[in-house]
């Protein structure tokens, strides 16, 4: 329903920019499962967000609105470029220092915020906010100042080095071992949050802390660990991400990876085991979107604005199913309850 | 039918359908005559409520009418009801404090001076008029913050007169009072009906409804059971309708041994944060295998030693020791783990978390504990599972199961989820905050049963109540709070009754220091 809604006003919106607007919805739709080259496309965008869309899941389910993962993202591929330029390692141990390095980087940048939250009761969503354009021009400044490979004739680090590259999974497409490491954050992130009495606490807090405080949870370690955690894969995120698909680091502003992964929490209800859905969706999504824009006379605001429309749609769907769910559930529930009282 | 004609008010078959699927009123045919007291009495959830606010135009009925003097009406909403003559008083005041009685009562009807100022002389001697004819004395011009409970009460009742209500609605108008100012309305509400008024009464203490009322009727679960003349009918019958059994709330139990001293309370004393000296030098003990009940009219510091002792204020005068440890200096982890159990008095902020499911309510104070999780930090769900069904069947909660949501249950169902979870870590002391306010007789009575048979086993339980009778009923000793220091030290409840209670609490009377012999139970 909400999907059809959606297509209908994308199908608008292209006419009013295009003579063959079916033609086009038509790329946008099915393009991305025609060829295994788009479909490996599709997996190549998802890796970067599983990790954020778990990071943001864990740290949103602890209820800190903590936005840092953005910057997080972008600066921890700095610290793992640092880490993959350096010469005189081996195979198995250069890439596993420079994902370490990023994810400490990560966890370093949410844990920030949070230390915030809890020392001087600042609001988490504002601090994070800021914090994300803080690390924009450290990263900017170290790459034009420290880390600049003067022979690239533009704003990158240097190569990094062949030990630290993870390789590809299949010859044809960019798939990259990190794909396997995404898939592990995602098992791992799950029954973290859902399985364990840490994941418990993380919950718990979320909901009501003043309840926990009560009962005796420490809600301050709480926030902590679900931020360094969530921080952590993050940095790993912008780390696997570097040493899979780039030979060097040359983001110059923020990649917006962060921003997906909370729109990916959100479409997943911060349950790491949505995440991979919600993740596929919007790959899905991207790669239409970079087709109607490489092949049609479209331009890239009018297939964002698109996109845009169809998440939208999409969440709301989401939302007002998991209402009416909520409802059935009560209602049986409640009259269940009644006539059990009644006997 | 001639019948029909003396009722001032019919609501026929009406059906009220909440959103989630609650039938809150299942065909409820409702009639009252002129110039009665009709007592509305039925358990929490039964209904009452609902009724009334469907009368009064807060809620749309999905099916049938209202008749008054025969003729359909349609009450869209409260404005509409006045307008029939219908005004209510609600459990929860709708004042605002800073202004004054005179500005509270015209709110939304003010007289104007020169068609854009209101006219504050005229309404002063609007309220000075209509208090004076029904002999509901106050002062229009002191402000609502500065009165007691019972006369902002009074300014509710007034606000509506004032508008021309004929047919109050009280809802729960006694919960709030001592018994003097129980007394004191009773006295009120006969003025009001020798003034020709009608007057429906809901409650569920029944002494009350048979002093006061002429007729009752009795709802359970969202349907009549049925209407009496008040004279027809015992509490011991009317309690029977309600319930749909007898409820025995004699509480067996037997005389309590006090051993030796779990909780210590010494000297303390609590500042607000609007500078309020809200307790004074508090000084008392509890004993293990006793239940001390704190007792006083709410607002007299209870709230806030309670809160002292459950460590939700950390900064205060004065020592608690539980064990013989001060808690000031503890995690609210460690007090637990002394063997503390808590049940605070807002349920749906300190004790329960409303999203989660009953599961994760019933174990959230020690799902960290090696027992419940394997070596990798993993909960023990088969374990958990288990031991939260066997919960629930022991303490008798309805629920859909143990992974329904908490917010499915009723209240005297939440309530017994904290109960299970409290009790059922075998505490040494035990903190209850109103226990049973606001629930059903049915939880009430198990929830009460349970305390004392905790006390029997042992546990040493500090009790606060705004409900007299619960006091009276389960404690061993009384502490009266008034003023945020404690005024009386009954050792043997057995040679009290509310109204010396009352007096005590209303700040009447009040025992020497002596008397109260630093509220430690002599050996």
């Amino acid at each position: 329903m909400g999907v059809g809604i959606a297509l209908l006003l994308a199908l608008l919106l292209i006419s009013s920019v295009s003579d063959r607007p079916l033609e086009a919805l038509w790329k946008f739709i099915a393009s991305p499962l025609s060829s295994t080259r788009l479909l490996g496309r599709i997996v190549e965008k998802a890796i970067p967000l599983l990790f954020t869309g778990v990071a943001v899941s864990i740290m949103f389910s602890c209820g800190q609105t903590n936005l840092a993962v953005e910057g997080a993202f972008y600066l921890s591929g700095i610290a793992c470029a640092a880490v993959a330029t350096l010469p005189g390692m081996t195979y198995g141990i250069h890439p596993l220092l420079s994902i370490l390095a990023g994810g400490l980087c990560g966890m370093v940048i949410c844990l920030i915020p949070a230390v915030m939250n809890i020392r001087f009761n600042t609001m988490t969503v504002v601090s994070s906010l800021m914090i994300n354009f803080i690390c924009l021009y450290i990263g900017t400044y170290l790459l034009h100042y420290v880390m600049k490979d003067p022979s690239a004739g533009f704003d990158a680090s240097y190569k990094y080095l062949d030990t630290a590259r993870l390789p590809k999974m299949f010859g044809v497409t960019d798939i990259h071992y990190g794909l396997l490491i995404a898939i592990a954050v995602v098992v791992i992130g799950y029954i973290a949050l859902y399985k364990s009495s840490w994941g418990l606490g993380i919950r718990m807090t979320g909901q009501n802390p003043e309840c926990c405080n009560f009962s005796g949870i420490s809600v301050n370690a709480a926030i902590l660990s679900s931020c360094a955690a969530g921080g952590f894969i993050t940095g790993v995120g912008g780390a696997v991400e570097q040493l899979g698909m780039y030979k060097r680091y040359s983001y110059t502003g923020l990649p917006g990876y962060g921003w997906d992964g909370i729109m990916i929490a959100v479409l997943a209800q911060n349950n790491p085991k949505l995440v991979p859905f919600a993740v596929l969706f919007l790959a899905y999504l991207r790669v239409g979107a970079d087709v109607v824009n490489q092949t049609m006379e479209v331009p890239v605001e009018i297939i964002n604005i698109v996109q845009a429309i169809i998440i939208m749609f999409v969440a709301a769907d989401r939302f007002l199913q998991g209402w009416k769910h909520r409802t059935i559930v009560k209602a049986s529930g409640v009259s269940e309850a009644a006539s059990k009282a009644a006997q | 039918m001639n019948e029909r004609r003396t009722d001032i008010l019919f609501m026929e078959n009406i059906t009220k359908v909440y959103g989630n699927g609650f039938m809150a009123n299942k065909g409820i045919n409702f009639s009252i005559r002129e110039g009665e007291i009709h007592g509305l009495v039925g358990e929490n959830g039964a209904g009452k409520s609902t009724l009334m606010k469907v009368l009064f135009g807060q809620e749309t009925p999905d099916e049938g009418r209202i008749l008054i003097r025969g003729e359909e009406v349609k009450i869209s909403n409260p404005m509409v009801a006045l307008s029939h003559g219908i005004g209510m008083v609600h459990q929860h005041f709708m004042l605002v404090p800073s202004l004054t009685v005179a500005e509270n009562m015209i709110i939304g009807n003010e007289p104007l001076k020169s068609k854009v100022f209101i006219d504050s002389k005229k309404a002063v001697k609007m309220v000075r008029e209509i208090s004076e004819r029904y002999n509901l004395p106050i002062n229009p011009e002191k402000r609502v913050m500065d009165l007691s409970v019972s006369y902002k009460q009074r300014v509710e009742i007034l606000k509506i007169l004032l508008r021309g209500a004929k047919i109050l609605l009280l809802d729960e108008p006694t919960a709030v009072l001592t018994p003097q100012e129980t007394q004191e309305l009773f006295v009120q509400l006969k003025t009001l009906k020798a003034h020709g008024f009608t007057i429906v009464f809901i409650s569920h203490k029944l002494g009350e409804v048979k002093e006061i009322c002429d007729r009752i009727t009795v709802l359970r679960r969202g349907a009549v059971v049925g209407t009496a003349e008040i004279g027809d009918v015992t509490e011991r019958d009317i309690s029977r309708m309600m319930v749909g059994r007898d409820v025995l709330m004699d509480i067996e139990k037997k005389e309590s041994k006090p051993e030796e001293i779990v909780m210590r309370v010494q000297d303390v004393g609590y500042t607000n944060m609007f500078g309020k000296n809200a307790l004074k030098g508090i000084s008392f003990d509890v004993r293990k295998g006793e239940i001390v009940g704190i007792a006083g009219v709410e607002g007299n510091g209870q709230t806030e030693l309670a809160q002292i002792c459950t460590g939700i204020i950390g900064s205060y005068d004065g020592t608690v020791e539980i064990q013989g440890r001060d808690i000031s200096k503890m995690s609210v982890r460690q007090v637990r783990e002394q063997g503390a159990s808590f049940i605070s008095e807002d349920r749906l902020v300190y004790d329960l978390i409303g999203t989660a499911t009953i599961e994760e309510n019933m174990i959230f104070d020690r799902f960290y504990k090696p027992e419940y999780r394997n070596k990798a930090g993993l909960l023990k769900s088969a374990k958990i599972d288990a031991e939260t069904k066997q919960l629930i069947e022991d303490y008798q909660v309805a629920c859909d199961g143990n992974k329904a949501n908490i917010n499915t249950l009723s209240g005297g169902n939440m309530q017994k989820v904290i109960t299970a979870r409290e009790c059922s870590s075998q505490p040494s002391l035990m903190v209850a905050s109103h226990p049973t306010r606001g629930i059903d007789i049915g939880a009430t009575e198990f929830i009460r049963k349970k305390l004392v048979s905790l006390r029997t086993q042992g546990t040493a339980i500090l009790l606060f109540s705004a409900d007299l009778s619960e006091i009276m009923q389960i404690s061993d000793r009384i502490l009266v709070f008034y003023g945020g220091r404690i005024v009386a030290h009954i050792r043997h409840v057995d040679a009290v009754d509310e109204n010396i209670l009352g007096e005590y609490m209303l700040g009447i009377k009040s025992q020497s220091p002596e008397e109260i012999g630093g509220a430690v139970l002599a050996n």
